[in-house]
């Protein structure tokens, strides 16, 4: 599948994609909360932002030890240069960290523009809503301060549809992938949906499409191979750039049959509704999508979403992969397997420091998991 | 090498009805089932004055932690939480409350239950994670309080949404009692409020004062009632007695530190398993802490306060506190304070349990530093959690501390001092 390439070189090499990026100024984005339909709709190039993985001494003047990955490897890609084909960056309000890296960088002041996007921290009530409300609007207008144009409503409605088929194919695949196990390999699954944060949308669009219907034309042929149907796994927790674990999954024989990571389903999941007010229905979906654990929508929907989610995906069980340090995941991990081990579930924690290699021993502890299930 | 005090500090006499005051809350909030009187567990940020006008006695886990941290029981209690499968570097007021409430223990026995739990996150994430589990726990309403962070500005429509929920969290209280809020007594205990914590902001400016007459270890403990007891006559009666016995020390001269030389801020929560042993450290070194970044929050947003429109302008003096606002605003009031306290150098506790107070601080310890060429030492450890914390490590670095601050400033000579240049140890 040739449409796959462009995919795995966005996600592998994001830095040579945004320096020929040229006809769009790039904001980076750092969280699946990002409105980034509001962004692209402004005229610019949304890039979630993923550590390049080379940790280097300059944070060590910014953030202690104690910080996740994910804060100190962007700050260092930041501080060292390597994103400096950023026009500007958009913080979104999530965890303490965020909280924090975003006035570190915002002290930096190395690019040019600068946001914060202060979300409410709940999203079911009224007055959540109202104030996400706002909180929109002030971002489209520092937007529109930027560029000196108006977002229309015409401009938003045509990004959200782009962003509605980058959901719904993605979402396609994945479901062809719970009723087919393998028919993605897990590798190929993470780069498109890394691959789609990170190229243009347009183009993302498109390919997805493509590889859609091409998958959905071999299901016929794969129904009758006679296809060993492996274990399925369901991946929970945090932002995950996981290369070495996917290959290590694919390693064993095991198929990611579905995710709730923030890098993952939660950034495809819930389509904007197409027959609303655009800003209405771009602050619509904030309410109704899955929820990051740093953001509160009654106690107990995490569980049940998950029991849900992993219900549908079929998976023989469920592996939390966790960042090292990260607060809002590690909050919720023991109510989370509670529920699981409640509904019967089965599940392992991984706790990852960042590093895209995996350890010997993670790869021991995840075989005798498989092994179990 | 022994540098012995030259006589002990005279004790603050408060202290003892400052104890006595908390023994007797924590007894009321124990009995409260018995009393047919409600518990609201509530963040230490949050807006308690409803809960005292409503008459439901405020519960602070937070207060609870500094306790379970003094008491030396934090390792054991935060491993109980481990054992339950919460992570190691979560926040240990949270793990220990969390590993207290399942498996019990603790200086007091545990906390009274909660009737209902109040959350605002204008210090931290943590809280808003932490309370879920305990409403999860307990089955009991949470009510959230979302106040959010000001990095730069305190928005209109920040204003609208706070206000609005300040509205909500009245209601909520009135449908969990079942009860009326009674609007005449609110303003009482929002007058009341305001003036406990005039009173304690003079207390803290009272260690401007050369010799200071208290030290900021003595603000930690003094902190409690402002904390817990805000919007009560007992607190404004406590503060104004410690602040006649503080102006008092001044008239004598009396200084907690027995020739104090050398004046410093420190930054972050207390070490609270560690307060006497870091206090004997620096003034074995004639160093007082004079003042500190956490007691003061407790004062920090009085100008926002109308205590004619006591509700509505608290939705702003409880958004815009010293955590939750960019770490350039922190910086600029820990200026002030190094100003107005004329220090000589800053303590930053870099706290693993805190990451909203801690991250950053190297970027306010690197303005300190243009700013005004002051040393800044950064102290790892834990408040509650012992186990981040090594003291050999750390005295090695506070002795180091001190020596660069003696070499930028040398105090004047004394009959009966070390010759300089030679490490001042502590009492051995
Ligand atoms: S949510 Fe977790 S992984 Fe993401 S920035 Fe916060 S602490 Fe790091
Ligand atoms: S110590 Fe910090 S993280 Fe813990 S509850 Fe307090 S403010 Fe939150």
């Amino acid at each position: 599948m040739k449409e796959l390439t462009a995919f795995y070189q966005a996600a592998d090499n994001p830095g040579a994609l945004g320096r020929r990026i040229t006809r769009r100024k790039i904001l980076g984005t750092l969280c699946s909360y990002a409105p980034e339909e509001l962004i692209h709709a402004a005229g610019y190039h949304p890039m979630r932002l993923f550590p390049s993985g080379s940790d280097n001494h300059l944070t060590r003047n910014h953030l202690q030890a104690y910080c996740c990955s994910l804060a100190r490897g962007v700050l260092a890609d930041s501080l060292d240069g390597t994103l400096d084909f950023l026009y500007g960056t958009v913080f979104v309000h999530t965890c303490d960290t965020m909280q924090r890296l975003s006035d570190i960088w915002r002290l930096q002041g190395r690019y040019r523009f600068f946001a914060d996007v202060i979300l409410p921290v709940r999203f079911d009530t009224r007055s959540a809503q109202n104030y996400l409300m706002s909180v929109l609007e002030r971002f489209k207008a520092d937007l529109e301060a930027d560029t000196g144009t108006p977002v229309t409503p015409e401009a938003l409605a045509a990004s959200i549809r782009v962003y509605n088929r980058i959901r719904t194919s993605l979402s396609g695949i994945q479901t062809l992938n719970t009723r087919y196990p393998g028919i993605v390999k897990n590798t190929d699954m993470a780069a498109l949906v890394k691959g789609a944060m990170i190229m243009d949308r347009e183009t993302a669009a498109g390919l997805l499409e493509k590889l859609a219907r091409q998958l959905a034309s071999a299901v016929t042929a794969l129904q009758t191979s006679g296809t060993v149907i492996n274990k399925r796994i369901f991946l929970s927790g945090s932002a995950c750039d996981m290369t070495g674990l996917h290959d290590l999954f694919q390693q064993i024989g095991a198929v990611v049959a579905g995710d709730d990571l923030c890098t993952g389903r939660r950034w495809f999941d819930t389509l904007t509704r197409e027959d609303q007010a655009p800003m209405t229905a771009v602050a619509r979906r904030y309410m109704h999508r899955s929820t990051c654990p740093a953001k509160h929508r009654g106690l107990f929907s995490r569980a049940e979403l998950l029991i849900e989610q992993v219900r549908q995906s079929q998976a023989d069980g469920v592996v939390f992969v966790l960042l090292k340090f990260c607060d809002p995941h590690a909050f919720d991990y023991p109510y989370l397997k509670a529920h699981l081990d409640g509904a019967g579930i089965r599940s392992l924690l991984l706790e990852l420091d960042g590093t895209r290699d995996i350890t010997g021993q993670t790869a021991t502890r995840l075989e005798t998991f498989l092994h179990m299930l | 090498m022994t540098r012995t005090m030259d006589t002990q500090p005279q004790k603050i006499a408060a202290a003892k009805k400052m104890r006595d005051i908390m023994t007797t809350y924590y007894l009321d909030a124990l009995s409260a089932a018995q009393n047919n009187r409600q518990v609201a567990w509530i963040t230490s940020g949050g807006p308690v004055e409803p809960l005292v006008a409503m008459d439901i006695i405020p519960v602070y886990p937070e207060n609870h932690g500094a306790m379970i941290g003094s008491a030396k029981m934090g390792e054991d209690l935060c491993g109980k939480a481990e054992n339950l499968g919460y992570s190691a570097d979560l926040c240990a007021y949270a793990r220990a409350d969390i590993g207290c409430a399942v498996a019990g223990g603790g200086p007091i026995g545990g906390l009274p239950k909660p009737d209902m739990l109040i959350c605002c996150n204008n210090i931290c994430g943590t809280v808003l994670k932490w309370y879920e589990i305990q409403a999860r726990h307990y089955n009991v309403p949470l009510f959230i309080l979302d106040t959010p962070v000001c990095h730069t500005r305190y928005y209109p429509e920040t204003a609208r949404y706070v206000k609005a929920q300040i509205r909500e969290y009245i209601q909520f209280l009135e449908t969990v009692t079942g009860r009326k809020m009674d609007m005449d007594r609110m303003t009482q205990v929002g007058r009341l409020s305001l003036e406990a914590q005039k009173l304690w902001q003079q207390v803290l400016k009272t260690t401007a004062c050369r010799p200071a007459p208290m030290t900021a270890f003595d603000a930690f403990f003094f902190l409690a009632l402002i904390v817990t007891l805000r919007g009560t006559r007992t607190a404004v009666d406590f503060y104004r007695e410690l602040l006649s016995e503080m102006e008092d020390r001044i008239a004598r001269g009396i200084a907690m530190v027995p020739d104090e030389q050398y004046r410093l801020l420190w930054d972050n929560l207390p070490v609270w398993h560690r307060l006497k042993w870091l206090s004997d450290r620096f003034a074995g070194h004639k160093a007082c802490l004079v003042a500190d970044t956490y007691t003061s929050a407790w004062c920090g947003a009085i100008q926002y306060i109308d205590p004619d429109h006591f509700l509505d302008s608290i939705a702003q003096a409880y958004t815009r506190i010293y955590l939750n606002v960019g770490i350039d605003q922190m910086a600029d009031q820990v200026l002030e304070m190094i100003r107005f306290y004329d220090v000589d150098g800053v303590v930053m506790h870099s706290n693993r349990s805190c990451k909203p107070y801690s991250f950053g601080q190297m970027d306010i310890m690197a303005r300190i530093r243009e700013k005004t060429g002051i040393p800044v030492l950064m102290l790892e450890a834990d408040m509650v959690d012992p186990r981040s914390f090594s003291e050999a490590q750390a005295e090695t670095r506070i002795d180091a501390f001190m020596e660069m601050i003696r070499y930028r400033r040398p105090k004047k000579p004394q009959p009966g001092d070390l010759p300089a240049g030679l490490p001042a140890g502590g009492k051995t």
